[in-house]
């Protein structure tokens, strides 16, 4: 733990979130907003920014705290540090915007148990100082925002012709009403997973010929 | 007060507004313990059990709550009552079915954190249903995420046994059997409830 706490923050902490540790597509934590409310992007992103400042702030008081939290009840101890947030950004949402709010129905309390927000609690936050754990709660955090508003974009394109509210295709245009209606959302999510997989193996497969063939490249290839 | 009849709450948190495949709740175990079929049934009995305790005990609370005009208390007490009802049943599986036990390993601590079950607190107050109500609405809600589980886990014993392109691996195929599975589920739609 020590040597942990002494560690400088590094640029690592904060990028690992957005992309190579993407709690969406490559953890598949907190599934079930990402999912249900994401018919449009305005959706995608206010959820993502309530999750995000949830993330941050439960973190850096985990962490703050980590050295009094006693071993036996740091789950319920942070579980309850989550709800206090999340009663906050509830009636936060609540008097900022009632519309959205009225949008995002129970799904805002349901915050409180989004499995990336204890997991990062549990797994980064309780073992590390503050700084970095404010740090990377909070790439987490833009990732899991950046992951709901790939998801809502799609979905909000093909199944309305609009984005943002802004029609963006001819009258012409029939809208997938499907991927709007919960099918779209697993159907969606399936089709971003497909393709991550596929370009990864593809930069897999190009590092494995380009090693190759560096180190045999008189040999020919045999089949 | 809610003027709903009890099969029809029923009916609709088990097939039409189904809590897995129409409102996305509890897809963290959808995927994650839906790999085999005797794993799948019983983590599935464990979540019904434990929601129909917890729907019990917040409908209880909730009450108190209103008497004494502290609903700003509501989120955190739900969370409360949900992990001791999961410690509960914990204790009794390690007591009467040591193996059962074993079987479910760390998902039972994870029950916790499935949002259905505090969906089901939280929608039984939202809509104002009474006691029976609330009843009727956890059973419903732990029936239909049994079904979609089980349905789900024997898809993919299934699936064990064809040849899949590389690129399906993890994840990706479930959501993609997911979606169709959802699809085929709005056709319940008919029986009367909306989205």
């Amino acid at each position: 733990m020590k040597q942990n706490e002494q560690e400088a923050i590094t640029l690592q902490d904060f990028t690992a979130g957005l992309w190579k540790e993407n709690p969406v597509f490559v953890m598949m934590l907190g599934l079930c907003p990402v999912l249900a409310v994401t018919n449009t992007v305005e959706n995608a992103l206010g959820m993502g920014i309530a999750t995000l400042f949830v993330l941050v702030c439960s973190n850096a008081l985990v962490s703050a705290l980590r050295h009094f939290i006693p071993k036996q009840v740091r789950i319920t101890t942070y579980i309850v540090i989550i709800a206090t947030f999340v009663t906050l950004v509830d009636y936060i949402i609540q008097a900022i915007s009632l519309d959205l709010y009225n949008k995002l129905g129970a799904f805002i309390q349901l915050i409180v148990v989004n499995c990336l927000i204890l997991g990062r609690a549990e797994a980064f936050a309780s073992k590390n100082g503050f700084g970095r754990s404010v740090i990377s709660a909070t790439g987490m955090g833009l990732g899991f925002t950046l992951a709901l508003i790939m998801l809502g974009g799609v979905r909000e394109l093909l199944g309305a012709g609009q984005l943002l509210g802004y029609p963006v295709f001819s009258d012409q245009f029939e809208p997938w009403v499907i991927m709007i209606l919960p099918p779209g959302g697993f159907i969606v999510l399936g089709c971003w997973l497909l393709l991550i997989n596929y370009v990864k193996q593809r930069r897999s497969t190009l590092a494995m010929t380009q090693n190759a063939a560096a180190s045999h490249c008189t040999v020919p290839q045999q089949h | 007060m809610n003027a709903e009849s009890l099969s029809y709450i029923f009916l609709s948190a088990f097939l039409i507004n189904n809590f897995v495949l129409a409102m996305f709740l509890g897809l963290c175990p959808f995927v994650g313990v839906s790999a085999k079929r005797d794993t799948a049934f019983n983590m599935s009995l464990a979540t019904a059990f434990v929601m129909f305790i917890s729907s019990l005990c917040a409908y209880g609370i909730n009450w108190i709550l209103t008497t004494y005009h502290l609903e700003f208390l509501r989120l955190i007490s739900y969370i409360a009552i949900i992990a001791s009802a999961v410690q509960l049943v914990e204790m009794i599986l390690k007591k009467f079915s040591p193996t059962l036990f074993r079987a479910l390993g760390i998902f039972l601590p994870l029950i916790t954190t499935n949002c259905a079950i505090l969906g089901v607190a939280l929608f039984q107050t939202a809509r104002q249903y009474d006691f029976f109500q609330s009843i009727a609405f956890s059973l419903g809600a732990g029936a239909g995420f049994a079904l979609a589980i089980m349905l789900m886990a024997g898809l993919r014993e299934k699936l064990e046994l064809s040849k899949l392109p590389n690129i399906t691996q993890a994840a990706a195929l479930s959501m993609m059997l997911a979606g169709i599975l959802s699809m085929t589920f709005m056709g319940f739609a008919g029986l009367g409830g909306q989205i």
